[in-house]
């Protein structure tokens, strides 16, 4: 019950984060990744020392390959962003990377991708979005087909969806921070990590909201009120500890997986923590609001 | 019990095969059956360092029923080339334009163990693409030259229009000699298409030049005496015995049927590969163990029999791998690791649910089968979402997303099964245990007695 009672208070702790996470991103604009707008990245490592990189610099600004943007990576690497590079550019690129041989490297990881084949991806992540979404809501609606009182049941799809986005748009706000700091990008796992998060943070919402349809048709609790926290005392643990599994996977992989996937499993994990967040102390807040709101009319 | 004993024995013999597959984990792999020695995980390019390219295939020049045919005989030839090459297991496919990808024919090709990014693209441009010009009409402007000491001239050399004759017409090319002066000079014999339109062209430019292009350059620009009805011509230049053998190989070995450039190219180095499969094996070891801890200690004797369940969820998963097989990338690593954290929600469900009939007073047998069957329906619906997510991911990714995506939902799918049937095996053969106060107590869960 005690989630209930300070309701306005866990209401609000969400509001401001998702307020937070909305102004983090109009002050710094996602950096959006060569995924989607083309580019090359190419990723070297020297096999005994690096050459300075003011050096490489000042050799780049006389090559014909449009802008250059140098980064040292660990102890003997650069990775190296351009405009999307042809066979012969991508030579001349590695052979200025070795000053004429002088040092010897090896190409770690090398991507160019064309600007069309960036369109398509972003074509491809648009419609994913979409569809992802559209599949969602079809199954909140269906989840929540049948009439319920006090509250009917569409407003509970409709804190399902409220409580979904909240999910995505507090990740996505501290993803942007971390691409402001870090050299985190907007790139295809992105997207994905964000529809993974729909998928995986709905579930919980609706098994709490069936907890508390449950409870309303064998009559427990005396209020819309005392049913709703009392649904939520006997499901908060298992909503807690499920994520809780999938937190420590996804852990484990930002520490000790690959480096590819790394701000993958920090954006899903975050989307966990604020998926069961959202799923206890948002959504279930929010129905016995609403119940309040409609009883004052 | 035996059904206990049946699932142990199962789960280790689908265990033993994932062992017993791998090259690096035996030593005498060699000797192994056939069974083993076929089924290694396959990796993905990310993952065995390699290169992917994605070319732009121009079906301007073909007629619009005719796209698809042209574009499969386009990857024949592609692979042909590769694979003479002698690189293992490349992947090249179409990818049609449509809806989702886009308004592009385009050719994926995938070179496992090939990071030399020239080498392998030099390999592919290889293949010649043979064409066949005609005099541009007189009043198209010339161009424009400019020298290399900055002058400005016209460009004399006549200009050549595309028609629709190809080397995708060609039926075999071969060598021959001039009888008379001993020059080589390669045979061309067309198909039936090829045929008329080589008639046709001829018929229409009886005097005038007529240029054989290969791989946008000029190699033979003859002088049409009359029209050729047989489909028969000869290109004849200034090339050596070994040159002209060369060019009949390639010919042979087929001409592309359609021009294609390069959009983009990924390159992964066999180090870095190397790091993320390494890297990927920790995390999910290490993302196992502290899941089986926290079941054990908080979930005892059940939970012991989720860690079991987990166990032959992981070993069924890594058997599907090899055997469907899935081509394993570093997302559908991440996909995997993540689904063994879903797949031991379901067993939270059951213990969640066991706990509150053992509270309300069952016995410890009537609380495991209702745990059971009253979890089902909450099991199903947090998974559902889940599987929508993956199969639209799967549908629309690339190759990287689809690998995620597939991880992801057949370890949704499989983790259903394992949690719903084998964790219940296990728990309803232990039922036997009794109802004393310590068997209560290894039911239980938490800091509950």
């Amino acid at each position: 019950m005690f989630i209930i009672k300070h309701k306005k208070i866990f209401i609000a702790i969400s509001v401001i984060l998702v307020l937070l996470s909305m102004a983090a991103l109009f002050i710094f604009p996602l950096k959006i990744g060569i995924d989607f707008k083309g580019g090359a990245l190419t990723e070297v490592l020297y096999k005994t020392e690096r050459p300075a990189q003011a050096d490489l610099d000042k050799a780049f600004k006389n090559l014909d390959l449009g802008s250059v943007l140098i980064q040292p990576t660990g102890e003997l690497g650069y990775i190296v962003k351009s405009l999307d590079l042809s066979e012969a550019q991508h030579t001349l690129l590695l052979k200025t990377l070795s000053e004429d041989g002088k040092y010897q490297l090896e190409e770690k990881n090398f991507n160019s991708i064309g600007p069309s084949v960036g369109k398509e991806l972003t074509r491809k992540a648009i419609m994913a979005i979409i569809f992802v979404s559209f599949g969602i809501i079809l199954f909140i609606a269906f989840a929540f087909r049948k009439v319920s009182k006090p509250v009917s049941s569409w407003k509970y799809g409709v804190m399902a969806v409220i409580s979904l986005l909240h999910d995505v748009i507090i990740p996505i706000g501290i993803f942007t921070i971390l691409s402001h700091f870090y050299a985190a990008e907007v790139d295809t796992l992105f997207v994905v990590a964000c529809l993974t998060i729909l998928g995986l943070s709905v579930s919980d919402t609706i098994v709490i909201f069936d907890r508390i349809r449950e409870n309303l048709r064998n009559k427990l609790g005396t209020s819309f009120e005392e049913t709703v926290g009392r649904s939520l005392d006997q499901s908060y643990k298992r909503s807690i500890f499920t994520s809780l599994t999938v937190i420590m996977v996804l852990l484990s992989l930002f520490f000790f997986g690959p480096e590819s996937t790394k701000y993958f499993a920090l954006m899903l994990t975050a989307g966990m923590f604020f998926g069961t967040y959202s799923s206890i102390f948002l959504a279930s807040p929010l129905l016995v609001l609403i119940e309040e709101l409609q009883k004052k009319k | 019990m035996l059904s206990i004993l049946i699932v142990l024995i199962l789960g280790s013999a689908v265990g033993l095969f994932v062992f017993k597959s791998e090259p690096k984990l035996n030593s005498n792999f060699e000797n192994e059956w056939s069974i083993f020695k076929n089924s290694p995980f396959r990796l993905g390019l990310d993952l065995s360092g390699g290169s992917h390219l994605i070319y732009k295939a121009d079906v301007s020049g073909v007629k619009a029923g005719e796209v698809s045919v042209s574009m499969d005989s386009l990857r024949d030839v592609i692979e042909r080339r590769v694979n003479l090459f002698g690189v293992s297991e490349p992947i090249v496919q179409v990818q049609n334009s449509g809806f989702v990808s886009g308004e592009d024919e385009k050719l994926i090709v995938d070179l496992p163990g090939v990071t030399d990014v020239e080498k392998a693209t030099a390999m592919i441009g290889q293949t010649p693409l043979l064409e066949f010009k005609i005099e541009a009409p007189k009043d198209t402007p010339q161009n424009v030259v400019v020298g290399e000491d900055g002058k400005v001239s016209l460009d004399a050399s006549p200009q050549f229009v595309s028609t629709e004759l190809t080397g995708r017409y060609l039926k075999k090319a071969s060598l021959e000699f001039d009888q008379t002066t001993r020059e080589p000079k390669v045979s061309l014999q067309f198909d039936d298409t090829g045929t008329k339109l080589f008639a046709q062209i001829t018929k229409d430019n009886i005097g005038k030049m007529v240029a054989i292009y290969l791989d946008g350059a000029p190699i033979s620009v003859p002088v049409v005496r009359e029209e050729i009805p047989g489909g028969q011509a000869v290109i004849s230049g200034s090339f050596t015995p070994t040159e002209g053998k060369q060019l009949v190989g390639r010919l042979n070995s087929g001409a592309l049927p359609v021009p294609i450039t390069l959009l983009s190219r990924q390159t992964i180095g066999a180090t870095l590969g190397n790091d993320a499969v390494a890297a990927g094996v920790k995390a999910a070891v290490i993302g196992f163990l502290i899941i089986a801890l926290f079941f054990i200690l908080w979930y005892r004797l059940p939970g012991l029999a989720a860690v079991l369940a987990l166990c032959m969820y992981v070993a069924a998963m890594l058997a599907l791998f090899k055997l469907l097989p899935v081509t394993l990338t570093a997302a559908g690593i991440a996909g995997f690791i993540i689904s063994i954290g879903i797949a031991v929600d379901a067993n939270i469900l059951i213990f969640e649910r066991l706990k509150e009939e053992l509270h309300s007073g069952r016995t410890i047998a009537d609380a495991v089968s209702a745990g059971f069957s009253r979890a089902w329906s909450s099991i199903r619906d947090s998974n559902f979402s889940t599987i929508i997510s993956a199969i639209i991911l799967f549908w629309f990714g690339t190759p990287m997303i689809k690998g995620f995506a597939l991880t992801l939902g057949m370890g949704v799918l499989v983790s259903m099964f394992s949690a719903i049937m084998i964790s219940r095996i296990f728990l309803s053969g232990l039922v036997f245990i009794g109802e004393s106060k310590f068997a209560r107590f290894l039911f239980s869960s938490g800091f509950s007695k």
